[in-house]
């Protein structure tokens, strides 16, 4: 089953399953739940194409003491309405999950409209937000479960990218150790990392969840290997740089910071794979990347 | 028309004065003081001692910038202590020129950028429904505020949802930009909200606006002040 389909799935099952937690869409994915829509009409909200109204609507559902789910592609829920989540959830302190579907370019022959690659820098620039960054469905559904209860602000990234297996750790999780340098992958990007590392004397950490970052974990990493670090996300480069150089002020260090360009706007249509070679995210471009800058 | 010696409402414009420090201040220079009474007097089932139960009514103040009416009305109700008022805006104050919801008690949203209180109010009013709550949900905008287009999204919406519990008071004084063809109701109105237009200074006539029955349908009240000077 595809991470949307999965993460379609356990939500009806939550709505089943809990009285208190409401989604709210803006027509994206409102077929798929039309069933969860006859069973529970005033917890599946359908505002129409409305991202405004979307996000706001369900900031006003947890003030009324639920817990709401918000449902659409990136562009749209974090770029398009970004004020409402700064306002609406952050200012008026009021809990949510915030779920987009799409990635950085998961829809590769739309364009540019349907791209989101700054979607988690700009999470980033409001304090307190848990940010998921799954790289396989079960790492999406576990990751959706555990953000039903309570009260937390939490931004889900679903991707069409998956790796081949889920990996469930908590934090930094330790897959390869080397000593020449510390790689972090974070989500999708992961088995296209262990491929460039394929042979080389480095550690390779994976983050399925990448805030809070795990700065002890980082901090470890590096003590028992080396200053060097590469850091590969699947979304605008060097959007956890700042935490990279939080977790390790007082040690000696060098970071690289890969991801989706920020230099260019890459005009390409095609498919994934010519998005990945073009923002140099594949195995290969990145086998370049990480040898280059550790001198291997 | 108003009712001057109204206990408590007699008391506002001195408690407007001690923020703006013009002892010659009138309530009536304050747009939204007349609506506010109404609302907290004699509309909304909220008080100090149940600002915290789920089942309270809501008052969203969406036109958040000169909230002095608004700290004048929630003294006198008792959510604040008149010893604030002379403080507010200091780095000391709870009380800022904007309200702040995590700061000020029976504040229900933080506001000041426009054109969120509505959206909000609809989320409000959805949740209270579905955890089959009867809380009215009352939002006040300005004219201008409804310039902004999320307003607009939140008009189509509650009415195709038959949102009931919510209303909408629009304070108009005709400082809207490019204004309002026809009048600021008819928004509403074709929209499928049942509307009310009233002089935004009587208090019997807001408070027949606010209360009169309107089954199935949101209510949007249009309170008509003097235009801004």
């Amino acid at each position: 089953m595809s991470v949307r389909e999965t993460f379609l799935k356990a939500t009806e099952e939550i709505l089943d399953a809990d009285p208190d937690v409401a989604i709210v869409l803006a027509d994206i994915s409102a077929a798929q739940l039309a069933g969860a829509a006859r069973r529970h009409p005033d917890r599946v909200i359908n505002v129409g194409i409305r991202e405004q109204l979307l996000v706001s609507t369900g900031a006003g559902l947890a003030l009324a003491g639920l817990r709401p789910i918000v449902h659409t592609f990136p562009s749209f829920l974090v770029e398009r309405a970004f004020e409402q989540i700064k306002l609406d959830f952050s200012h008026q302190d009021v809990g949510g999950v915030l779920v987009s579907y799409g990635a950085s370019y998961d829809m590769p022959a739309a364009g540019r409209t349907h791209q989101s690659p700054g979607d988690v820098a700009l999470i980033d620039s409001l304090p307190g937000w848990t940010v998921h960054v799954p790289g396989h469905a079960v790492e999406a559904r576990r990751l959706l479960l555990e953000s039903i209860p309570g009260d937390g602000r939490v931004y889900l990234r679903l991707s069409a990218q998956s790796n081949a297996s889920p990996h469930l750790g908590v934090g930094f999780t330790r897959l390869r150790f080397g000593s020449s340098g510390v790689v972090v992958a974070v989500g999708p990007v992961l088995d296209r990392v262990l491929r460039a590392c394929a042979g080389l004397d480095v550690t390779v950490l994976y983050a399925s969840t990448i805030r809070p970052f795990d700065a002890a974990g980082l901090r470890s990493a590096v003590l028992s290997a080396s200053g060097s670090v590469v850091l590969v996300e699947p979304y605008l480069a060097g959007t956890s740089a700042f935490w990279v150089s939080e977790a390790l002020a007082d040690l000696p260090h060098r970071l690289r910071s890969l991801g989706v360009r920020r230099d260019v706007e890459v005009r390409t249509y095609g498919g994934t794979g010519d998005h990945d070679l073009a923002h140099g995210l594949d195995a290969g471009s990145l086998r370049l990347s990480i040898r280059d800058f550790l001198g291997e | 028309m108003t009712t001057a010696t109204e206990p408590g409402y007699a008391e506002l414009p001195r408690l407007i004065s001690l923020m703006t420090g013009d002892d010659k201040h009138q309530a009536a220079a304050e747009s939204t003081v007349d609506v506010l009474w109404v609302l907290y007097d004699r509309v909304l089932d909220v008080t100090p001692a149940t600002f915290r139960e789920p089942g309270r009514d809501r008052f969203l103040l969406s036109k958040g910038h000169g909230p002095m009416a608004y700290y004048a009305v929630l003294t006198v109700k008792g959510f604040l202590g008149e010893a604030e008022l002379p403080t507010w805006s200091d780095a000391l104050s709870r009380l800022g020129r904007h309200p702040d919801r995590r700061r000020v008690p029976g504040v229900e949203i933080s506001s000041g950028s426009l054109g969120h209180g509505l959206p909000i109010a609809l989320g409000t009013a959805l949740g209270l429904r579905a955890r089959e709550l009867s809380s009215k949900v009352v939002t006040l905008i300005g004219d201008a505020e409804l310039d902004e287009g999320s307003n607009h999204e939140a008009i189509v919406v509650a009415a195709r949802f038959g949102l009931e519990n919510l209303t909408t008071v629009v304070i108009d004084n005709q400082s809207s930009t490019r204004g309002w063809p026809g009048g600021i109701a008819r928004r509403f109105d074709v929209e499928g909200w049942e509307t009310r237009t009233v002089s935004g200074r009587d208090h019997a006539a807001l408070y027949e606006a606010f209360t009169g029955a309107h089954p199935g349908r949101p209510l949007a009240v249009v309170a008509v002040v003097e235009p801004k000077g």
